[in-house]
């Protein structure tokens, strides 16, 4: 019997508002599957579940506030027996409340008071909405419960969700002249619905949470280097001139990757410092800083990047991206970056000097690529395009003779951009 | 199409880009990049954006000559056969 917990989805994360489950009682559950979406301080985040087996019980009601590490459900392992009431029977008699009470597994003395039944108007937990149909419906603020899915099984589409809310724009009285009688509409009831993306003033808080801890416990020291970057660009451009728009890479895939395979030759700071010791990272996952329309900065991982190659990695930093900024972000994607990457861009400053995100070890900071006045390995005088690389290290787990390592290898992979 | 057509294309394209910017804001000389803060992402999605919805190619070299409101426009309208 395993309990599906609120995850910490970083070193700032103290609790989650569980928005919607995504599965129901008796459902089977793969590894990886999204099973619910919890609003964070960093917007709503889908969250994965890492056992295979079947929903017993949820423990939780949409809308509930709960601390990390809380039991949000029970799944039972694939081929345990069920336990004593798995899955409620169909038509629920009438029974006095005390004989609900099943007796809880000793594992989980401390479970969270089952939550009262979701008022009777929620949707049905087993409703099919695709990904991009759930986030098209917080933008619009529709309640899925209002919608008639089209799809497959009935599955709610965007197209479907964007009819609904044509429809209740529609049915809505045109709004009164008169301020006076601007009686703001009423509310939903009982469907709780996520905010568009994220609240910049929780935002704010995570972020001076995490920076606050990074600066009070971690002893940072700071190098960086400047690194040629006109074999990178060339490279760059004779790739994309054969490719159409959506296959272009940018150079912050070369950035990526170069880092990921510096780290793969100086892996000791790759990874957690934890419990006064170093824990190498299970992968090269690396976190890569987005900044938010509106402020804030969210810095999911994309995994294993020193295995992806370069178009793979270009698609999965698009996609990435484009659900960092629109509210669709995983909880493994906030929760495994084993190195964090900043990279300011093509209109961003010429350096940085980063701070690291616990209990990473180390960050690496690329600043803008700049034309300047460079000397090359013959001794002439050049122009040509630039690159600061910098490396913040929490001095605990490493020492800069190490991290001067990572600067150098990022520096020859880049040098060899067919390789990357 | 007329410079007016067109204008509202890159700007339904922004839409799905950067929701909050807004194109009539944005002077013909101004850089886009720097009136609507859009980074090296956001622009590749906006020549994606156009080239999927104007069917036209827009080669890399090509790019310092969309960076104005302007230019954006007039190249847009010499592609498209305006």
């Amino acid at each position: 019997m395993g309990l599906f917990r609120m995850p910490s989805l970083g070193a700032d994360m103290e609790a989650g508002t569980l928005v919607e489950w995504l599965v129901k009682p008796g459902d089977k559950v793969k590894r990886g599957q999204v099973v619910a979406v919890v609003e964070t301080q960093k917007g709503a985040i889908e969250v994965e579940c890492f056992e295979e087996g079947t929903v017993e019980e949820l423990l939780l009601a949409p809308g509930q506030k709960v601390p990390v590490e809380t039991p949000m459900a029970r799944i039972r392992a694939a081929g345990e027996a069920p336990g004593p009431a798995a899955v409620p029977p169909p038509p629920p008699p009438p029974t006095p409340a005390a004989e609900c009470i099943e007796p809880r597994p000793a594992a989980a003395p401390s479970a969270a008071p089952p939550p009262p039944p979701p008022p009777s108007a929620a949707r049905p937990a087993g409703l099919k909405v695709s990904p991009a149909a759930r986030r098209r419906a917080l933008e619009l603020g529709v309640p899925l419960d209002r919608v008639h899915g089209t799809g497959p099984d009935g599955a709610i589409t965007v197209a479907d969700v964007e009819s609904a809310a044509r429809g209740a724009a529609a049915e809505a009285p045109s709004p009164p002249p008169t301020p006076a009688a601007a009686v703001p509409p009423v509310a939903e009831p009982s469907t709780p619905v996520a905010r568009r993306g994220f609240d910049p003033v929780e935002m704010r808080k995570a972020i001076a949470a995490a920076m606050s801890r990074s600066k009070r416990e971690i002893p940072h020291y700071y190098l960086a280097s400047t690194v040629a970057m006109h074999r990178a660009l060339a490279f760059l451009e004779a790739t994309n001139r054969e490719r159409p728009p959506p296959e272009r890479l940018l150079p912050a895939v070369l950035l990526l990757k170069a880092t990921a395979l510096a780290l793969r030759e100086v892996p000791q700071l790759n990874g957690f410092w934890i419990d006064g010791g170093f824990r190498p990272g299970p992968g090269i996952h690396l976190g890569w800083a987005i900044a938010l329309r509106g402020g804030g900065l969210v810095a999911p991982a994309i995994h294993d990047v020193d295995k992806l190659a370069l178009p793979k990695l270009m698609a999965a930093l698009r996609d990435l991206v484009g659900r960092a900024r629109s509210g669709g972000l995983k909880s493994s994607e906030l929760a495994d970056a084993t190195l964090t990457i900043t990279s300011l861009g093509e209109r961003g400053a010429e350096s940085v000097l980063p701070v690291i995100y616990p209990p990473q070890v180390a960050m690496v900071g690329f600043g803008a690529i700049v034309t300047r006045p460079w000397v090359d390995e013959a001794g002439g005088l050049a122009a040509r395009p630039v690159v600061q690389v910098s490396l913040a290290a929490d001095h605990r787990a490493s020492d800069g003779h190490l991290g001067s390592r990572l600067l150098a290898a990022i520096d020859d992979h880049l040098q060899r951009p067919e390789t990357l | 199409m007329t410079r007016d057509e067109l204008e509202a294309v890159v700007a339904d394209v922004l839409a799905g880009i950067a929701p909050e910017a807004d194109l009539a804001t944005v002077g013909e000389g101004e850089d886009l990049r720097e009136a609507l803060d859009l980074d090296s992402m956001d622009f590749l999605n906006l020549v994606i954006g156009l080239h999927e919805k104007l069917g036209i190619d827009i080669p890399e070299a090509d790019y310092p000559k969309l960076f104005s409101k302007g230019g954006l426009l007039t190249y847009l309208s010499a592609k498209t056969g305006g």
